[in-house]
């Protein structure tokens, strides 16, 4: 939540939450993917050391591969990072922001998500 | 009419002449040292060709073709300022007009490189015409060698020598009978002593090479089997279909001689230490030079002689040419042979020491200074594993040891080298290119961090290649004193090996992740390098089902979703089929379910039949199919025992000594499940003529007329290794035994993804320790390792039938949790009868974004 808020400080106004899936879809710690529209959006559920488990969206399209995987990926935390591993070919991409640790050229798109209740909000804009 | 092509701007000419391996690298060098900024360049070459490997011409013959033995990419020349004049051989030179005029035009020059090489020697032989008159050097020579050798049976090289030797093989690989025929009492009479050219000889006729030394050929006339014969002085003669002269090269002087400049005594361009002829705007480099009245007949003198040349035209700083090591190391015809500096020791007070091996016909000479401290010499035949090291002594001149000959006598285990911590920072490594050891490490200083990028960074080892083992072990060498190689850490979370971490988890019960996270790690999250190890460690000491919700998050996408991800997303689903033994009804459900999903179907190595292109979402379905035909997942995604391959045994095969099948029945269902630090392959044949291919797997059984031989630690895959004969005549219970405590010792203390065969190198003590430690029970493990694999084995269960059972686990098996579509972006189209994966040209997708790699 802590990440979802965060976001949300930037415009709150202009968010258009849609929800898309209930927190029981989530699996703690490893990823899910929703479609919404025409978006594959993964979705990971990730412990945090206060306790309260952030929320990240990110585009579950693998960019080198052009696949749909990213969502199945491996959650892990490089140097202070929290990152997906890519299933396919194993580049790492920041939850954070979509980034390439190892191809500056490379990057997931991402978007705000929350938990209201027990519902996940995502806005793809 | 001749036209004149002047320069029009301040930018200077200059003019190679010759294209061939030194003229070539010194166009390289030039292009290094930044000569286009200054000079306009024009290269003439005689042959059709840009510059090629001579050094390696046989290869052409071996089915290397003339693009893959080019020196560099036809880019390099397509540089702006850079001609390359192929086929233009140059006729003339004039230098009161400084021109270069070949038969089409005329090109005036600032600075003139010549680089014209050398030719073949043909001694004035009556008869010498024709296919008998064929030599050696260039591409072109090679297809004349190659039509003429279309209708021959025997061929003949005159010339003993190393090009004569290369010659011979060249006429072998065509299917010839080939025959070497020399003037002098030995093989290559110039680097070798009476002993090693008579062990060469030896094995170069046990290669059924025909060796006739001491020969004279007076005159060749028609033959009366063969078309021609070499009559040699005396009645002695020898028929032949086609002969190759190969008996020394002649300086390509040809140029110098009709500009007039200075030649050697003996021929080849006179030249100073700075390759300056006589004329103080043309150097001359190669084996066309004569420095000291000497030709230089190697390729590292003469790229030597080419970088002192482009230096001094970019004003750099160049190294003088005093001369070069003659020092060479060869295969010839599949043979080694080395010759390191004064090999006759023909210098004053010169000893030697030999060792001679008549059995094998290996010869090996070291010859040291009067006062036995230094190198001065050495000749070697049959084994070159001794070469580098005794190189680098002659070389830099480091003192011996108290016994000289110790470097030269057989080791057992094999050829003594020298530590590369003893090399000076001024050893040359690579001679072709002038890599010092200081280079290597500067190298490695600014950030090379793999050999082939210190080999792409300094060009060591990419001439000749013969420097490549001392390559690696000064670059290993360096880079363990850096500490590089020393780090052993799993990953930034753990501090520890995986050894090390499964010893914790034995030691300490840690059934999580997070309980190990805890106790010896960093963070709270882990990373995609510590959660399979430690997922995997756990899985082989407790065996609890990795759908848990606990290990969930620590497996490999693969054993995340107990399948395996193919490129397009889908996955392949592998059920067990123990010892590859099937009912028609169990094809036939396999068959079904196929059909029914339209999965590609092909058997595997492995005895088994692999279903390609189920989504995440249909794999539950699938699974629960399989599950009710009577199949069990075949743990074709973990790293974990694959699969036990079999031959019909005794029930069948006539040969068969023991029932294979039931034993590998017995093994696959024993250590199925079982979670190791790679993949786990067995196989179980049923008598010596080994059908189930037992020793290229990781346990391989064989039956014997008295019970069954155990092989361990053989792999096929990239880097095959037969696997090791442990026991012999084992009875079923020990034979079970012994591979429980095998396979746990290996779970035990192998490191992360190494497989057995890895492991088993890296033993110390090698495969006795192995044997001890499992069948003498040297460490006292042994019933622990058994009761290790009994937990494992008590505790089995099929995961996919797990997992079915639980709503929750299945929550993961959906492409969208939110809706039942399947992933819109997969596609297949049909290829044989079957389906596959769409390529990205037969949509019209969104381009796939590239990446730099």
């Amino acid at each position: 939540m802590s990440q979802a808020s965060a976001v949300m400080m930037d415009a709150p106004e202009s968010r258009v939450w849609r929800a898309v899936c209930g927190r029981e879809d989530l699996v703690l710690n490893s990823g899910v993917v929703a479609l919404v529209g025409n978006t594959q959006v993964a979705l990971f559920y990730v412990a945090s050391i206060s306790g309260t488990p952030q929320l990240f969206a990110v585009d579950n399209r693998d960019p080198v591969s052009g696949v749909n995987v990213i969502g199945r990926g491996l959650i892990g935390s490089l140097g202070g990072d929290l990152v997906v591993a890519s299933p396919l070919y194993k580049q790492h991409y920041r939850l954070e922001n979509g980034t390439c640790l190892e191809d500056a050229s490379l990057k997931l798109r991402t978007w705000p998500a929350r938990l209201n209740g027990d519902v996940v909000e995502v806005d793809v804009g | 009419m001749n036209t004149t092509v002047a320069p029009f701007d301040d930018m200077q000419t200059l003019i190679v002449v010759g294209n061939g391996m030194v003229g070539h690298h010194c166009v390289e060098q030039l292009i290094a040292a930044g000569a286009l900024e200054r000079y306009r360049i024009h290269v003439f070459g005689e042959e059709g060709q840009r510059a090629y490997d001579r050094v390696h011409l046989s290869e052409y013959f071996g089915g290397r073709d003339a693009e893959s033995l080019a020196l560099s990419d036809a880019a390099l020349y397509q540089q702006a300022g850079l001609t390359l004049h192929l086929g233009v051989p140059v006729l003339e030179i004039d230098r009161a007009r400084r021109e270069v005029i070949t038969s089409a035009d005329c090109f005036t020059y600032d600075k003139l490189v010549l680089a014209t090489g050398s030719y073949p020697f043909v001694p004035p032989i009556e008869g010498a015409e024709g296919d008998s008159r064929l030599v050696y050097r260039t591409l072109d020579d090679l297809d004349t060698i190659r039509a003429a050798a279309r209708h021959a049976r025997r061929g003949v090289v005159v010339g003993g020598g190393l090009l004569g030797l290369e010659a011979a093989n060249a006429l072998k690989s065509l299917g010839l009978e080939a025959h070497v025929v020399e003037f002098a009492p030995r093989l290559m009479p110039v680097q070798l002593d009476d002993f090693g050219g008579a062990a060469l000889k030896a094995r170069i006729e046990a290669l059924g090479v025909g060796v006739h030394l001491s020969r004279a050929t007076q005159s060749i006339t028609p033959g009366e089997s063969l078309r021609y014969r070499m009559n040699f002085a005396g009645d002695d003669f020898l028929e032949t279909d086609l002969i190759v002269f190969s008996a020394g090269i002649r300086p390509q002087d040809a140029l110098a001689r009709q500009c007039q400049l200075a030649l050697g005594p003996r021929g080849g361009i006179d030249i100073d230490e700075h390759c300056r002829t006589s004329d103080a705007d043309i150097y001359a480099i190669g084996e066309c030079a004569a420095w000291n009245g000497s030709v230089f007949g190697l390729v590292a003198p003469g790229y030597q002689m080419a970088r002192n040349v482009a230096a001094q035209l970019c004003d750099q700083d160049a190294e003088p040419f005093f001369g070069a090591d003659m020092s060479t190391k060869l295969k010839l015809l599949g043979v080694d042979v080395g010759s390191i500096g004064d090999a006759h020791g023909a210098l004053t007070g010169a000893r030697s020491y030999r060792f001679i091996d008549e059995a094998t016909d290996t010869y090996r000479r070291l010859v040291v200074s009067a006062d036995g401290k230094q190198v001065l010499g050495a000749v070697l035949v049959g084994d070159n594993s001794y070469y580098d090291t005794l190189l680098q002594y002659a070389q830099n001149g480091i003192k011996l040891p108290a016994d000289p000959s110790s470097l030269i006598l057989p080791h057992s285990d094999g050829a003594p080298t020298l530590g590369a911590d003893a090399l000076p920072a001024t050893a040359t490594i690579c001679s072709c290119h002038n890599v010092s050891k200081g280079a290597i490490c500067s190298a490695i200083d600014s950030g090379c961090s793999d050999l082939t990028g210190i080999k792409a960074c300094t060009k060591a080892a990419t001439g000749c290649g013969g420097c490549s083992a001392l390559l690696k072990s000064v670059f290993e060498h360096e880079l363990t004193a850096r500490g590089v190689a020393v780090d052993k850490s799993l990953c930034e979370h753990f501090a520890f090996t995986r050894q090390e971490l499964y010893a914790f988890a034995r030691v300490e019960t840690i059934e999580s992740f997070e309980d190990m996270l805890a106790r010896h790690g960093k963070g709270h999250v882990g990373c995609d390098i510590c959660k399979p190890v430690i997922g995997s460690i756990l899985a082989s000491c407790w065996n609890k089902p990795i759908m848990d919700p606990s290990l969930v998050p620590l497996q490999d996408t693969n054993d995340t979703f107990m399948a395996n991800m193919q490129k397009n997303g889908t996955y392949s689903v592998v059920p067990r089929i123990p010892a590859g033994e099937i009912t028609p009804q169990g094809l036939m459900a396999i068959g079904a379910v196929a059909k029914k999903y339209d999965l590609y179907t092909k058997i595997t190595g492995g005895q088994r039949i692999d279903l390609f292109g189920a989504q995440l979402h249909e794999l539950p379905d699938i699974w629960a199919e399989l599950i009710a035909a009577g199949f069990e997942t075949g743990h074709a995604y973990g790293k974990s025992t694959r699969t036990v391959k079999s031959c019909v045994g005794s029930t069948w095969c006539r040969y068969g000594v023991q029932d294979s099948v039931q034993m590998a029945l017995n093994i696959e269902d024993r250590y199925k499940g079982l979670r190791s630090p790679h993949k786990l392959k067995f196989a179980v044949s049923g008598c010596t003529r080994e059908c189930a291919e037992a020793q290229s797997k990781d346990i391989g059984v064989i039956a014997t007329e008295n019970g069954w031989n155990l092989y361990v630690c053989g792999n096929g895959g990239m880097r095959p290794r037969h696997a090791e004969l442990f026991a012999t005549d084992l009875d079923d219970q020990t034979l079970i035994r012994y591979i429980d405590r095998v396979l746990m010792f290996y779970i035990r203390t192998a490191d992360k993804l190494q497989r057995t065969s890895v492991w088993r190198e890296s033993l110390e003590g090698g495969l006795d320790y192995l044997k001890a430690v499992v069948i003498e029970d040297s460490l006292g493990l042994a019933a622990e390792l058994e009761a290790q694999m009994q937990v494992v084995v008590d505790r089995y269960e099929c995961e996919w039938a797990n997992a079915l059972k639980s709503p929750e686990k299945l929550k993961r098996f959906r492409t969208f949790v939110n809706d039942k579509a399947a992933d819109p972006d997969i596609h297949f189209v049909k290829e044989r009868s079957q389906r596959r994966p769409a390529r990205a040209s037969e949509l019209n997708l969104i381009p796939v974004q590239e990446t730099a790699r």
